[in-house]
């Protein structure tokens, strides 16, 4: 072998390594690969990086804390708590506070990266519901994601739990209480899981386990494929001039994209240790040890568990005693499992929902604005105020404090609101991206209003509308028309004989109906020339022409 | 469907910036980066410092939030610096002097051509002949067995998570003639302490040396209970059954503790309305009427303990808990 270029540009250990695992032609490639840029990528990245975090912070929190329920009388430098008797958990998490340098602000780093971790991945999750990024090829890091958030949220709960204080037993004493109301093997299940009754001594070192092992190997190796598949089938981009469904435009991995994404971790990992070491969070030596017959008021879990307390809250006291032996606690069950589980299954499946709703079977990598996908962006709306009335349920006695208002007049409020809001911010949402539509269909045919009233020799006035730029006319012009709904399916064919798979095909044309029932249509571009054409003269009336096919579509059937 | 290709234009011009013109801004640019870089490691170098010289106990002020752990603050500030620094010089050298040119690329195709998917179905086809598991049902058959089975020995294992429930659930260490203890002071307790209105935290006698043999708290967990005096008139209703001596002494009522939602230990007391308010989830019990529940999600009146005094006076459990305590669970009945 001659020496080679990498060989005098002293890439001697590079060399060993390509030796044994060429991979120089496949990293040639990989080296230039394009990302496309726009702040919402950034969710996802901060949810990486938070992660990176959490286990750097674990690990340090790792070397000294010890995950034991055995009792200890304290003597450690937090005096107000010495000679008291608590776990080696809760000391040595004292331990980690005040008598380990930089423990606190491990902790607090660990606590603070923990909220933006949950938090950012729940953001993710919205910016790729609203722009329609889980669409078909990407339904699998869709799932992975859902996935993702879940593991996220019991990884939380469950280090929110380790340290045994006040807060935290009590928050696993509701837990068990969930545990305790499965039907038929709900004491069987808890008895398992605390190793008896509660609390007993096993759970805080099994849960540790859980903890620091189980549930961030699984995460570690669902984020490792959900980036494999970002990188293999590349990044979605918003529409814009010349991008298309069949490019990517931004910039190169190296060197642009690298720095840019580096630097962004060193900025999330600075800006989480400058959280650690100004703002105090879970100051658990305030709470005082565990005790299982002490409480204090006012108690609130992490934000990202608000919603699941919320939902307890919520819940009216409906319990069904079967045969007078058999317990069905519905008032736990429907809020702490029911409701919790179809959410999320629903959210899990919700790109297939679509897809056969639409019968939409195409690639997509460019982005949905939400307003152009009305029904969906609805859903997502929708299912978003039901969240947040579960999340200010979960606060109803910080608010009832603060604003003096009867907690029972708070509840009842929103046992209420949770039926009526949602569906009207459905409807209400469904309108505003339809209105938006219509303006922008508007802008494609007369452009943007300039404001300028102009007055014509013949005494009428009209407004001046000025062309739109390039940019916004390709970004307005990749609307992807709504397909027309399914068409209602023949019961009977033509002998008279009942259609096979007649009910599902029913419901899927209802379900076709619900998302596509409406639609703004877009200009042709015959329709655009002209309306450039006329935008000289006055600013005609503007009569939105359904098509032909559309209004038979819509007509109605049965 | 999309319009496709939809007609997306051109990529708009590429503007260049400053620093692509101007050799000064550039070089102001390059300044700019290399001094974030050294202002981190100035930062570094502070924390080190910050992490010998601040006791870790030291307290100090901070305008705005009272005062705070000094090594803590210190230490975060000069950390969270160090490593913003860094980001902040890597961005700002990405957006200043590297290229901000766009670049298109290709997608490649989405998905595999059809010659190579017949290949790989020939090449598949191939090995399932070659193992013969479609001649030989048999092996297949016994290997999916031997799969299947392998597993339960896994399920199996976790059997000693933890012993059946038994009657755990359903039974609390009271029992008759146990003394009441007030629970911060572990003292029994004589109806005359109590004034009306009070409400006194209060634990089975023994319960110490219950806990310290069993290793773990697990006691506390249920029969933690509350004495609460109110003016006999004003008791509407309590959870005696007929026939029976009454459950309550003197208007002296004994209730569990213990949420019967999911558990959490109630908190929140209303002296004037007698309504006992949990803190978790909200559920209110009226213990001056049997502790029914007169809202919130609980589904069960509170356990109420028989009480009565023993001869010298003091208060004690007439007999044990009638009910389950705490969270309901299946086969409570
Ligand atoms: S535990 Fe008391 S209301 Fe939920």
């Amino acid at each position: 072998m001659s020496t080679s270029k990498v060989e005098q540009a002293g890439g001697a250990g590079y060399l060993w390594v390509d030796d044994r695992v060429p991979a120089s032609k496949y990293l040639k490639k990989q080296l230039g690969k394009v990302f496309p840029d726009h702040w919402s990528f950034m969710l996802g990245e901060i949810a990486l990086y938070s992660f990176i975090i959490l286990l750097l912070s674990g690990t340090f929190l790792s070397l000294w804390f010890k995950p034991s329920m055995i009792e200890v009388v304290y003597d450690g430098s937090y005096l107000p708590l010495n000679g008291v008797k608590m776990s080696e958990a809760y000391a040595s998490t004292l331990d980690i506070s005040f008598d380990i340098r930089g423990g606190l602000l491990m902790r607090q780093i660990h606590h603070w990266g923990a909220l933006f971790f949950v938090a950012a991945i729940s953001v993710h999750l919205l910016r790729v519901f609203f722009t329609g990024a889980f669409r078909k090829p990407r339904e699998t890091n869709w799932i992975i994601g859902v996935t993702l958030l879940t593991l996220a949220l019991l990884e939380g709960f469950a280090g929110y739990s380790l340290p045994d204080d006040l807060l935290s037993g009590t928050g696993l004493r509701i837990a068990q209480g969930i545990m305790l109301s499965l039907p038929v093997v709900g004491s069987y299940v808890s008895f398992f899981v605390f190793g008896g009754e509660f609390p007993g001594t096993d759970f805080i070192p099994r849960l540790y386990t859980v903890h620091v092992l189980l549930v961030p190997g699984i995460i570690l190796a669902l984020i490792t494929v959900h980036l494999m598949l970002v990188w293999f089938q590349k990044h979605t981009q918003f529409p814009g001039p010349g991008r298309t469904q069949r490019n990517v435009v931004g910039y190169p991995l190296f060197p642009v994209y690298a720095a840019k994404a580096g630097g962004f971790f060193f900025v999330v990992f600075g800006v989480t240790a400058l959280m650690g070491g100004l703002f105090q969070i879970n100051p658990i030596w305030l709470y005082g040890p565990y005790i299982p017959d002490q409480i204090t008021a006012g108690s609130q879990p992490d934000w990202y568990i608000g919603w699941l307390d919320g939902a307890l809250r919520l819940m009216p006291n409906i319990e069904i005693v079967f045969f007078g032996q058999w317990n069905l606690m519905l008032n736990v069950l429907v809020p702490a499992v029911i409701v919790p589980g179809i959410i999320f299954t629903a959210m899990a499946l919700y790109p297939f929902i679509e897809q056969w709703a639409t019968g939409d079977k195409t690639h997509h990598h460019l982005l949905d604005r939400p307003r152009n996908a009305p029904t969906r962006t609805a859903i997502g709306a929708m299912s978003l105020s039901f969240y947040v009335l579960l999340w200010i349920q979960g606060g109803n006695d910080l608010i009832a404090n603060t604003f003096k208002i009867n907690i029972f007049v708070i509840t009842w409020t929103l046992r209420i609101a949770i039926f009526v809001v949602p569906p009207l911010v459905f409807v209400i949402t469904k309108r505003i991206c339809f209105g938006l539509q219509r303006r922008d269909r508007d802008k494609l045919l007369h452009g943007y209003e300039s404001g300028i009233i102009k007055r014509l020799p013949n005494g009428k006035y009209y407004e001046q509308h000025q062309p739109i730029s390039p940019e916004e006319r390709a970004v307005l012009l990749a609307r992807a028309e709504a397909p027309l709904p399914l068409p209602m399916p023949e019961k009977y064919d033509a002998n008279g004989i009942k259609q096979k798979g007649y009910g599902v095909k029913k419901l899927q044309s209802r379900l076709s109906h619900f998302f596509y029932n409406e639609q703004v249509p877009m200009p042709t571009a015959a329709e655009i020339e002209e309306g450039n054409h006329h935008e000289s003269e006055l600013t005609a009336e503007r009569n939105y022409e359904i098509d032909d096919a559309r209004t038979k579509a819509l007509a109605p059937h049965e | 469907m999309t319009i496709e290709p939809y007609d997306s234009g051109d990529l708009p011009e590429h503007k260049p910036r400053r620093s692509d013109v101007d050799p000064k801004a550039a070089k102001r640019a390059e300044r700019q980066v290399g001094f974030l870089f050294i202002a981190s490691g100035l930062a570094s170098a502070a924390f080190i410092v910050a992490y010998i010289v601040t006791p870790v106990d030291k307290e100090m002020p901070l305008p705005g939030f009272g005062s705070t752990n000094a090594s803590n603050l210190l230490l975060g500030i000069t950390m969270g610096l160090a490593l913003f620094l860094i980001g902040a010089a890597a961005i700002h050298w990405a957006k200043k002097l590297m290229p901000d040119v766009e670049v298109v690329q290709e997608r490649s195709p989405e998905s595999s051509e059809a010659e190579h998917r017949d290949a790989l179905l020939d090449e598949y086809r191939r090995g399932i002949d070659e193992s013969g598991v479609k001649r030989r049902p048999f092996i297949l058959g016994s290997m999916a067995a031997a799969l299947g089975l392998a597993g339960l020995p896994a399920v199996v294992l976790l059997r000693d998570l933890g012993p059946l429930p038994a009657d755990a659930l359903t039974k609390t260490m009271w029992e008759r003639g146990m003394h009441i203890l007030i629970a911060e002071t572990e003292q029994k307790i004589r109806p005359e302490d109590m004034q009306v209105g009070t409400l006194i935290s209060a634990v089975p006698e023994g319960i110490d040396l219950v806990m310290e043999e069993a290793g773990n708290l697990n006691e506390l967990a249920k029969s933690a209970v509350m004495l609460i005096r109110m003016d006999p008139a004003e008791i509407v209703a309590d959870q005696t059954p007929e026939g029976k001596e009454p459950w309550s002494y003197e208007g002296i009522l004994c209730f569990s503790k213990i949420c019967t939602h999911v558990g959490c230990p109630l908190g929140l007391y209303e002296q004037l309305t007698h309504h006992m308010l949990c803190p978790c989830h909200q559920s209110t019990f009226d213990l001056a009427d049997a502790g029914n529940v007169i809202f919130g999600p609980s589904s069960r009146s509170l356990p109420q303990l028989a009480i009565t005094v023993d001869e010298d006076g003091y208060l004690i459990a007439r007999e044990g808990f009638a009910e389950p305590v705490g969270p309901s669970f299946w086969e409570r009945g």
